[in-house]
């Protein structure tokens, strides 16, 4: 099993849940974050005055998929999230030892 | 304000018609004024309209501009100068201004302290001298209020009771009496309807002292200092546009043609400087934004205040235009340049448009309309005087303001800690927050 963590600009969200129930993927957690990447964010100047962006929102999305899944979700965040223009996001993959269905006490696959 | 040359004309021929009369009987009474019913009751109501535009409508325009954690701050100092400025010109203000002193061409004397013999049946020209006096103390509230806006988030509440106070007496007194009480600048026949001299220049000077003294707020040019509630910049906006009728067609102090005429112009050319202002930032900015078009009404309020006993509406038409851009290009882009943090634009609103609306009233002055002829009627004379009315405020104001400044700072400091700016200024000077 993995858990896939994707951030991704906040306007792009419908089409990646929609890509990714067409998938099969079950269920997906989405937290309003700030961040930077590369770019530093940037600066903006208001009425004469100039002030940092350091931070800029985000939405970060954990989903949790059978090994097997793994490509495809990627696949999908990445055709959907994709503008071409910076700060498109990114896409983190990692090991999931376990999983529990807190109501049923189901585990791993059965829970996923 | 132009009508109480008048009035002190008038009030002299009164005296020399009683002096003559006592030698003989034949001097009739005709020239003594009387008190006029529907002077007055515009005169009541204009005082209410400027009352109106510091408390709400300056604490809102300026409360919502400021951020979410000094918005209280900034409207109790708004409503806090009210007060005490009311108590200061109950006290000497009026005095001090609307009297004659040993020292007369630059400040009033001290024989209506308490409003000493000002009673009930007192007049000025054909109004109450009641009505007078509390019309004229509005405008010293507004004009020390304005202020306010260059040092926003980070003065002492003490310390800007002690600076308004001695600014009121110091440097608005004089100035105001310079210009309507007699002084100098009527001695030289400068034109301020208004009060772009007394008020708008007056303010916007010494709210550029305040930001260069005081310095810039902690995180200017790096952190975002955008306003918190615009809608409430709107609504003070508002307030003060309506407040200004009362302001500019109440400083003909008669509810006549003049007064009309003063209406109109002001509200062309608030009109004509807010889209001014849009437009130029649409163009330089690529949006027109909601606090440039607020800006942009409140520069041409401005710049019409010392015109609009003076100018026809054609006048008025280039004044708001002109304040538009002018104003625009100081507030945002001078201000850039130079590196100062007149939190507000005070300086770049008041000062600015203030100075540009007298110098332009000696361009556009009608002389149908006000007596005085401008440029364009063959008077170039009048432009050199309006500019000396400007030079003689700025320098004033200027010296004075950092003078007391100074002082304040020796009594009891500026400017608060450095935790508490960044905390915010309404929890910790007032021990509230705005929401709760």
């Amino acid at each position: 099993m993995k858990l896939i963590t994707a951030i991704i600009k906040p306007f792009k969200l419908d089409e990646v849940r929609e890509a990714l129930s067409a998938l099969g993927v079950q269920g997906m957690t989405v937290t309003e974050v700030k961040g930077y990447g590369r770019q530093k964010g940037h600066t903006e100047i208001y009425r004469g005055a100039e002030y940092a962006v350091s931070f800029l929102p985000k939405l970060k999305l954990e989903v949790a998929v059978r090994a097997g899944l793994t490509e495809a979700v990627i696949e999908a965040i990445t055709s959907k999230a994709k503008t071409g223009q910076i700060g498109d996001g990114k896409i983190f993959v990692t090991p999931l030892d376990q999983v529990v269905r807190i109501r049923t006490g189901e585990a791993d696959s059965e829970a996923l | 304000m132009g009508k109480l040359k008048r009035h002190l004309e008038l009030g002299v021929l009164a005296v020399a018609a009683a002096l003559m009369a006592m030698g003989g009987p034949a001097f009739g009474q005709d020239e003594t004024p009387t008190l006029d019913t529907g002077d007055t009751a515009w005169m009541l109501t204009s005082t209410a309209l400027v009352l109106m535009m510091t408390i709400p409508g300056l604490a809102l325009f300026y409360g919502g501009m400021v951020r979410k954690k000094n918005v209280l701050a900034t409207v109790a100092q708004c409503f806090a100068v009210t007060c005490l400025v009311t108590i200061l010109w109950f006290v000497a203000g009026y005095s001090l201004t609307f009297t004659e002193g040993p020292f007369n061409s630059f400040v009033g004397g001290l024989s209506k302290l308490f409003l000493a013999g000002v009673g009930k049946d007192s007049l000025t020209g054909t109004i109450p001298e009641t009505v007078f006096m509390t019309f004229q103390m509005t405008f010293a509230i507004i004009t020390p209020a304005l202020i306010v806006g260059a040092f926003a988030d980070r003065m002492k509440f003490s310390a800007l009771l002690w600076f308004m106070g001695l600014w009121v007496l110091c440097v608005y007194a004089p100035i105001a009496h310079w210009v309507w009480g007699g002084g100098m600048l009527a001695d030289k026949g400068a034109l301020d309807f208004a009060g772009g001299l007394v008020v708008h220049l007056n303010a916007g000077t010494a709210g550029l002292v305040c930001a260069i003294v005081l310095g810039k707020r902690r995180g200017y040019g790096s952190e975002n200092m955008a306003p918190h509630n615009l809608v409430l910049s709107l609504i003070g906006a508002s307030l003060l546009w309506v407040g200004w009728f009362g302001f500019n067609a109440g400083s003909a102090v008669a509810a006549n043609g003049g007064a009309g005429m003063a209406m109109a112009v002001t509200q062309i050319a608030t009109a004509a400087a807010a889209l001014g202002w849009m437009f130029s930032e649409w163009i330089f900015n690529k949006k027109p934004s909601v606090l440039g078009m607020l800006s942009g009404a409140v520069s041409g309020l401005v710049a019409i205040t010392p015109a609009s006993g003076f100018v026809d509406p054609i006048g008025a038409l280039w004044i708001g235009i002109a304040a538009g851009v002018v104003c625009y290009v100081a507030s945002v882009w001078v201000k850039r340049l130079l590196g100062y943090d007149d939190s507000l634009d005070v300086w770049g609103v008041h000062g600015v448009g203030g100075a540009l609306g007298a110098i332009l009233t000696g361009v556009f002055a009608v002389e149908a309309i006000g007596g005085t002829a401008g440029v364009l009627e063959g008077n170039i004379a009048q432009l050199w005087i309006q500019i000396e009315g400007v030079l003689y405020t700025l320098v004033y104001c200027g010296v004075a303001t950092f003078v007391i400044l100074k002082v304040v700072d020796i009594i009891v400091g500026l400017r608060v800690k450095e935790e508490v700016e960044v905390e915010g200024l309404d929890i910790n000077l007032h021990g509230e927050t705005v929401h709760g």
